[in-house]
């Protein structure tokens, strides 16, 4: 089944990696370089699933996820937050921002891959 | 009116009091304070009018006209100075649980208990007058709502009423004030009741006015309608009370102000009240301003209800002071007459009570406690529970004090008006403004100069006031007051060294402080202070640069077993307070030979400075001094202590700061260290789990791999570098070092680069320049960095890259400038920050960081200093300069 | 400390407006709304200084800007 992820992220080579993930999932991939292109898009695609980075240029990840959650509109999109801090407070801003699932850099492939089909299943 | 119904009401208020009082402290003990509000505060202040200002006022403006006035304007200018003076002896007098003013002045220089025995002892000469003058009030008040005759002297002491009302609010001090024994001298209930009294008071008092002005007259414009006509009130407005009083008139007004301003700081009530009774140093903000409104508010009705009393009574022999009741009582208003005594009451016990609770702490830990202790030892006392004693000797004080006042009442009281009497006590209490108030801010000021001056003002005030108001009186012969002692003119008591013209007032006024300031200052200067002297005196006046006392030095040295301390604070603080100081466990314990844990300077302070808030420090250095071994301390001793405890402060703020760095530093390795991590482990995983990847994405993916562990190890290196040369650890291999060369071998090893991109590259070098002491290879890479951080903003293909160096007086500039964007200004002040790099991730070129803030501590390490010169749009030009070594004798021009 | 120098200003205004020789402008025989003008304006300077104390007692602080960056 396919269906459109968003990848927001800065580091550009991680969006190379993310992207070809997605797609070898068969998954229509749309790119965000930060937070204003990334809610823009959201808005726009609303897409199945974001892939969130959390530090972000314009507007972090954390920043993003909870106007995402504020907007009645878009509330409803699944978020996966990406963070290269594995700190157990920015664990617990991004579940309290409203993150559906969590995940440090670096991760593992096959454990994103799972994240990503349980929560589009 | 009855005398039972009189009798009653009073009664009945006193109870009403206690009520309140006792509710206060439970809430309190449940720890919801009733007085932890600003307004609470605010009027507890308002004690400072007692019965003088509720019936002395009137009488004076009746007399004096707008004479009354000075006495409320000098708190309005004390208030102004609320969040400057007042806020500074609160926090001094809560830092070193400061219970009294004689203890205040005592330990500002060095703890003396000598004089905190002296302030003791004015303290009580000069207030037994004013204490007599409440018993006073609160007799007349009596009097006039039972219509009894005046008292005359004939009276039997056993029938003096005036006795018993002195009995019962010796009772009712003792009940509120000494109910137990509190570290910080507080009293929640007292407090509370003390507020209650000063809205009884003004509500009263505001009643009284309304009734006269708009119940008996037609509003304030008809008293003065019908009062103008008449030249003798017509006066009463006016300065000069007639004419040709010239400029001596205008001393006696600024005295008073003076005298005012100085003693609503000073007298004991209102130092135990802003003071001691300060629950929360930031409730001064709203009682600054609330406090002169209620002044303002009691005065406003003062001059209608004189005017209109004396309208009203004319010539008729009605004392003004008692216009208050006798204008309700004439016009039949006895319900509102009684509601005025109750106010009059009210005023009258507000200031008893507080200020006899003040001044027996004072005679208990000051007076009684240090002779206790020189007469039979402090030795004599051991084993016994304190705190019992200490409350008994507070009660006896109480009682004492009171009856004193009685005494004088029945001896003097019938000779003066209120005001004159209060006047006496203002002018006794302002001779500790020097001493406090200047303490406070001059370090250089002594115990001698302290105890020369209090001396020399307190005689004068003695001999130029006291003296003629007991010769008044009738006691001493009148003609040493006329002819001064033994007929010498000169001396006379009101006419000091022939002084004419001046009221009494301002003229003992004026002696007596200059006296006193003179001595204070004089005395300072003359003799250097000792060193607990010094040490005190740093701690009173640099209060403010303090968060609290936790950061204050100590100046204490020696031996001190905490087994000594902790039985000593038992037997002061009781069981339970006592052990609980030293709960903290081995906090404050240093290593002990044999004779049990050794106590640190810190605990000993504490424990004295626990032990001041229920004896005083005078009588708790004692006590500290009797269970310890203490060195004496030199002045060079304090010198050092100060030292020391500045240098660790500033050790300890350099340290937390280091610490906020690493983490910082920590926290953005890890994530730079993350974000290259987490593409190779991806990407590898992908072509691991991809075996029919095609070859191109194969390799695309290979070279990203590559790149980034480059980008990897390039910051390892980096990161080791910064770390070796900010712990100190780098190795630095100094020579003399021809920068122009240096350039030119650096811009070369880089111009394949330079040329793959089309940039290019100018130098401006002098022919030669003089050698720099430097390691080589470490300029070398500052070089290397400035110029690929150049080399990456410029455009391509139109690149161009400029290279300078020259001779700047003593030293040597480099500047490598580019034309590319330049640096946005938001930016400029952090490029030398760890971890910030220009541009977003995606558009910005590779680099870890930490080229520039490497490159700068290098430069900063041989001596120079590199700084960023942009404009936006402009390009940017890093430039650096190094330290020219200083030229050979030999070779000067 | 800009406020402490207020308060010092204004106990400074304080000391001079409620001494000679400036009451003597108010000494005299004059009547504001029917009453005597010296108490009249003793109070109303009164008055002024508590409504300005209080102002600047009440008046939160200036927040700091904050640190640039």
């Amino acid at each position: 089944m396919s269906a459109t992820v968003l990848i927001a992220d800065d580091e550009p080579n991680i969006v190379i990696s993310l992207e070809f993930m997605m797609k070898r999932e068969g998954h229509r991939v749309l790119v965000a370089r930060d937070g204003a292109e990334a809610l823009e898009a959201i808005r726009r695609e609303r897409p199945a699933l974001v892939l969130l980075d959390a530090t972000m240029p314009v507007h972090s990840g954390f920043e993003v996820c909870e106007a995402v959650r504020a907007d009645p509109a878009i509330r409803d999109i699944r978020i996966l937050m990406l963070t290269a801090k594995g700190r157990e407070t920015d664990m617990a801003r991004g579940l309290g921002a409203g993150a559906d699932a969590y995940v440090t850099k670096p991760f593992s492939t096959r454990e994103l891959l799972e994240k990503v089909r349980e929560m589009l299943a | 009116m009855s005398a039972p119904l009189v009798l009653g009401v009073s009664f009945g208020y006193l109870l009403l009091l206690f009520a309140i009082a006792a509710l206060a402290d439970r809430r309190a003990a449940e720890g919801r304070s009733v007085i932890d509000n600003p307004l609470v505060y605010a009027l507890s202040l308002g004690v400072y009018c007692s019965a003088w200002t509720y019936f002395g006022s009137v009488g004076e403006a009746a007399a004096e006209g707008i004479w009354f006035l000075p006495i409320y304007l000098g708190p309005m200018l004390a208030m102004l100075l609320a969040g400057v003076v007042i806020l500074r002896m609160i926090r001094i007098a809560r830092t070193y649980r400061i219970t009294s003013i004689a203890d205040f002045i005592a330990s500002r220089y060095g703890k003396s208990p000598l004089l905190a025995a002296l302030v003791t002892l004015i303290t009580v000469v000069g207030i037994v007058p004013y204490i007599a003058l409440q018993l006073k009030a609160v007799a007349t008040g009596y009097q006039i709502m039972t219509a009894a005759p005046a008292d005359s002297g004939a009276l039997v002491w056993w029938r003096d009423s005036t006795l018993y009302v002195a009995m019962a609010l010796a009772a009712f001090t003792i009940l509120f004030g000494t109910r137990h024994l509190d570290s910080a001298e507080r009293h929640e209930g007292m407090v509370a009741a003390i507020a209650f009294e000063s809205v009884v008071k003004l509500g009263a008092f505001l009643a009284v006015g309304v009734f006269v002005t708009w119940g008996l007259f037609d509003g304030p414009a008809d008293i003065w309608a019908r009062a103008a006509v008449l030249p003798e009130l017509r006066a009463l407005a006016r300065l000069g009370s007639g004419t040709g009083e010239g400029g001596f008139g205008h001393a006696q007004w600024f005295a008073l102000v003076v005298l005012a301003m100085l003693s609503v700081l000073l007298l004991p009530r209102q130092f135990q009240m802003m003071v001691v009774e300060c629950v929360d140093e930031r409730h001064l903000k709203r009682a600054a301003w609330v406090f002169p409104a209620y002044l303002f508010l009691i005065n406003v009705f003062v001059l209608p209800i004189a005017i209109g009393g004396r309208l009203i009574f004319g010539m008729e022999t009605v004392d003004p002071e008692t216009y208050v009741l006798t204008l309700p009582l004439a016009d039949g208003a006895r319900a509102l007459a009684l509601f005025v005594y109750v106010g009059g009451l009210s005023a009258a016990t507000g200031m008893l009570i507080v200020e006899t609770i003040a001044v027996s702490t004072m005679v208990c830990n000051d007076l009684v406690m240090p002779a206790l202790f020189r007469g039979r030892g402090f030795g004599a006392y051991s084993g016994r529970d304190l705190t019992g004693l200490l409350l008994n000797i507070r009660r006896a004080a109480i009682l004492g004090i009171l009856l004193l006042g009685y005494l004088y009442f029945r001896m003097a009281g019938d000779a003066y008006a209120l005001v004159s009497i209060g006047l006496i006590s203002f002018a006794a209490v302002a001779q500790f403004g020097p001493a406090l108030l200047i303490g406070i801010y001059w370090k250089g000021g002594t115990r001698l100069g302290a105890l020369g001056g209090l001396i020399g003002g307190f005689s004068l005030w003695a001999y130029t006031l006291m003296l003629p108001s007991v010769a008044r009186s009738g006691w001493i012969s009148a003609d040493f007051v006329a002819h001064g002692p033994w007929g010498i003119e000169m001396l006379a008591p009101e006419r000091l060294f022939d002084l004419a013209g001046l009221d009494n007032l301002t003229h003992a006024l004026f002696w007596s402080l200059l006296a006193n300031v003179g001595l204070y200052v004089g005395l300072s200067l003359w003799r250097a202070p000792g060193a607990r002297e010094t040490s005190q005196a740093l701690l009173f006046v640099d209060i403010m640069k303090r968060g609290d006392a936790g950061e204050a030095p100590v100046f204490w040295r020696g031996r001190a077993r905490i087994a000594d301390l902790e039985a000593l604070a038992v037997r002061v603080l009781g069981d339970e307070r006592g052990r609980l100081l030293f709960a903290g466990g081995q906090a404050g314990q240093s290593t002990g030979h044999g004779a049990g844990p050794l106590a640190d300077a810190q605990l000993v302070d504490r424990v004295e400075r626990q032990l001041a808030g229920a004896v005083g420090s005078a009588s708790a250095r004692v006590m500290v001094a009797s269970v310890v071994e203490e060195e004496a301390l030199d002045l060079d001793d304090v010198i050092a202590i100060l030292g020391e405890a500045s240098e660790l402060r500033a050790a300890n703020e350099k340290l937390k700061s280091l610490d906020q760095m690493k983490d910082d530093f920590i926290s953005s390795v890890t994530h730079e260290l993350r974000t290259p991590l987490t593409s190779i482990r991806a990407l590898s995983e992908l072509m691991l789990d991809t075996p029919d990847m095609d070859e191109a994405q194969r390799a695309e993916f290979l070279r990203i791999v590559v790149g980034e562990s480059e980008r990897l190890s390039r910051l390892v290196n980096q990161v080791l570098d910064m770390a070796k040369i900010e712990s100190g650890q780098a190795e630095w291999h100094n020579s003399d070092v021809d920068l122009g060369a240096l350039i030119v071998s650096a811009t070369g090893g880089m111009s394949a680069l330079f040329a793959e991109r089309g940039t290019a590259i100018a130098l401006d070098l002098p022919p030669a320049v003089p050698p720099v002491r430097a390691d080589a290879d470490r300029l070398t890479q500052v070089l290397l960095n400035l110029l690929s951080n150049a080399a990456k903003f410029v455009p391509e293909g139109r690149g161009r890259i400029e290279v300078s160096l020259k001779i700047a007086g003593d030293s040597l500039e480099v500047r490598v400038r580019d034309n590319g964007p330049g640096v946005p200004s938001a930016d400029r002040a952090h490029v030398f920050d760890r971890f910030r790099q220009g541009g977003d991730a995606l558009t910005r070129p590779p680099g870890t960081g930490l080229g520039l803030p490497i490159s700068r501590r290098i430069v900063n390490h041989l001596g120079g200093e590199m700084w960023l010169e942009s404009e936006p749009g402009e390009g940017a030009c890093f430039g650096f300069r190094l330290p020219l070594p200083p030229a050979p004798e030999g070779e000067k021009k | 400390m800009p406020h402490t120098r207020f308060s010092l200003g204004l106990w400074a205004a304080a000391a001079l407006l409620f001494n000679f020789p400036l009451i003597l402008i108010w000494d005299r025989d004059v009547t504001v709304a029917g009453l005597p003008l010296l108490p009249v304006a003793m109070f109303v300077i009164w008055a002024l200084l508590i409504v300005l104390l209080a102002f600047v007692a009440e008046a939160r602080p200036a927040r700091r800007p904050p640190p640039s960056g």
